[in-house]
């Protein structure tokens, strides 16, 4: 982890609320796909975790979602704006154990990090499914830069829409592959651990005090002891996933 | 060249910069960052004689110039400290570090207590009686100063080092608390913790944490921190450790001149991770400033 000064290159709205905003600066903390920054924003207290979408070696691309005061001023922020960010935080995906043909899911506002999975995945040289699941038509984003990469794209829609109508794990069942990594939320992430036998990475969201481990804020259970999703997650294997993450209560 | 030393019951430190227990683990999320051996001292992360798992998620929630954390003494319980956190914090930090305790009973408390004492990095013991965030103990020890004699007693029966008692605000009268532990041995006293706050989503419309409340840390709390350090400062003779939105050189300077013979950090490391360094870069320039010398001479000056 690195904390640096990232100049805003581009900030626009994909969707009504969801935005992409490019960042220049070091992109050297970054190692794997799924990791996330920590970004001050004037007025708040705390920093605004985001997963990285995608980088090189000067720029990263964040997709954010509206969701409170915090987001709303990213979204109103000006190319050519400075933030202090704190860059290359938590585990994210290991590219290595995945097999010959992935299956990456997104939901919702965790379709961004699916991108940079799908990426080295396809960089390795394996046939990569993209499954990005939204709400509505008119919340769909970056299908197109999806397809762009190689990936076999299947959108679905809760209201069929555009796609497979339902939830993600609808196209998953027609799908054939050997692993998958995932993001979304937790309801999305669980019926797809139900879904299938076949090994998973899954990234969770947890409210964060910090985002680099030292305050304990965003802890759960796993089979191999309590772990910190901003520190040891926020990707998590399939088989140390405890549901009841909270088991103790 | 500035004097920054400052010493707590015979225990002499290169300065008063003391990060605060829950916002520094053990130490070593911080040494990858910068070399914490420029600190005063810091107060590791709440040990219970139990390992605790602590509250459910979220425990986490955002305020103006503060947050609210509902964390529960996480923890890996005594004996695991000692066999793992321990030697790993070793590596990193060559100082004698404050040992901050909870417990649920009083027998908690000096059990911990006494199995820490051999540890010669220990400089003081820091004993919770104030979390906001568990039921039936931390804070029940806090508020009453009949409980705080108590356990100020037993933890003083077994251990030669020194014990400072760590206070909640939560109280109506804190200086009551103060005395009861100054007069039942108490080598110092640390103050304050967090003050028990709330927020609710208002798209849900139920509260943020899962354990609905929590302690308010932050900036915001500053005024109260320096108000209730001043008035124990006036009725006790023992050392303050003073903490409670310290985020600044400044900052700390102020809550010197209220009673703190050192400062703790909080919420601020959890924002800015190099703010203690920072602070104890910028110390010399603002003693320059306000024309102090000796840092240790304005303990209590504003009284």
């Amino acid at each position: 982890m690195k904390q640096g000064i990232y100049t805003i290159i581009e900030n626009k709205p994909l969707t009504s609320d969801i935005f992409l905003m490019r960042l220049q600066g070091d992109t050297s903390p970054l190692t794997n796909p799924g990791q996330f920054i920590n970004i001050a924003i004037e007025g708040m207290f705390l920093r605004r975790p985001i997963s990285v979408c995608d980088y090189n070696e000067k720029e990263i691309t964040i997709i954010y979602k509206v969701v409170g005061k915090g987001t709303e001023a990213m979204s109103k922020m000006a190319a050519g704006k400075n933030l202090d960010v704190l860059c290359g935080l938590g585990n994210g995906f290991n590219t290595e154990r995945a097999g010959e043909k992935p299956v990456v899911v997104g939901g919702g506002v965790g379709v961004p990090p699916m991108y940079g999975v799908a990426k080295a995945l396809i960089e390795k040289g394996k046939k990569v499914t993209a499954i990005l699941g939204f709400n509505t038509e008119k919340e769909i984003f970056y299908k197109e830069e999806f397809e762009a990469l190689g990936c076999d794209v299947k959108i679905t829609t809760v209201d069929g829409s555009v796609g497979i109508k339902g939830f993600v794990t609808n196209a998953l069942s027609q799908t054939e592959y050997t692993d998958y990594c995932a993001c979304g939320p937790e309801p999305m992430l669980k019926a797809l651990y139900n879904a299938t036998d076949k090994p998973g990475q899954l990234s969770f969201e947890e409210r964060m005090g910090c985002g680099f481990g030292a305050c304990m804020g965003c802890s759960c259970k796993t089979v191999y002891g309590n772990k910190r999703i901003c520190k040891e997650g926020p990707v998590l294997v399939s088989e140390e996933i405890l549901w009841d993450k909270e088991a103790s209560k | 060249m500035k004097d920054l030393k400052v010493n707590l019951s015979g225990w002499e430190l290169d300065n008063p910069i003391i990060p605060a227990s829950g916002t520094y683990g053990f130490g070593y999320e911080f040494a990858d960052l910068y070399d914490i051996n420029i600190l005063g001292s810091f107060s590791f992360k709440g040990t219970t004689k139990e390992a605790r798992f602590g509250n459910p998620t979220p425990r986490i929630a955002e305020c103006y110039s503060g947050m609210i954390n509902s964390v529960g003494l996480q923890n890996p319980g005594v004996e695991k400290v000692i066999a793992e956190e321990l030697p790993k914090m070793r590596k990193v930090f060559c100082k004698k570090v404050v040992a901050n305790v909870s417990g649920f009973s009083v027998d908690d408390y000096s059990y911990t207590v006494e199995k820490l004492n051999n540890e010669e990095d220990i400089g003081i013991f820091e004993v919770n009686i104030s979390c906001p965030n568990v039921h039936n103990g931390g804070m029940a020890f806090g508020t009453s100063p009949e409980n705080a004699a108590l356990v100020t007693k037993a933890c003083k029966a077994v251990t030669d080092k020194p014990v400072y008692i760590k206070l909640s605000p939560n109280v109506t009268d804190i200086v009551a608390i103060a005395k009861a532990c100054e007069e039942s041995g108490a080598d110092g006293i640390s103050m304050i913790n967090t003050l028990l706050g709330m927020r609710i989503d208002l798209r849900t419309k139920k509260p943020v944490v899962a354990n609905k409340m929590g302690g308010f840390s932050g900036p915001a709390i500053f005024p109260v921190a320096l108000r209730m350090i001043y008035q124990v400062y006036e009725a006790v003779n023992i050392p303050i450790i003073g903490m409670g939105g310290v985020s600044t050189a400044e900052d700390v300077i102020e809550m010197m001149l209220a009673g703190a013979t050192a400062v703790q950090v909080g919420a601020a490391n959890l924002v800015n991770p190099y703010v203690c360094r920072d602070i104890i870069n910028d110390l010399p320039r603002v003693m320059e400033k306000y024309k102090i010398e000796k840092l240790s001479d304005i303990i209590g000056g504003a009284h």
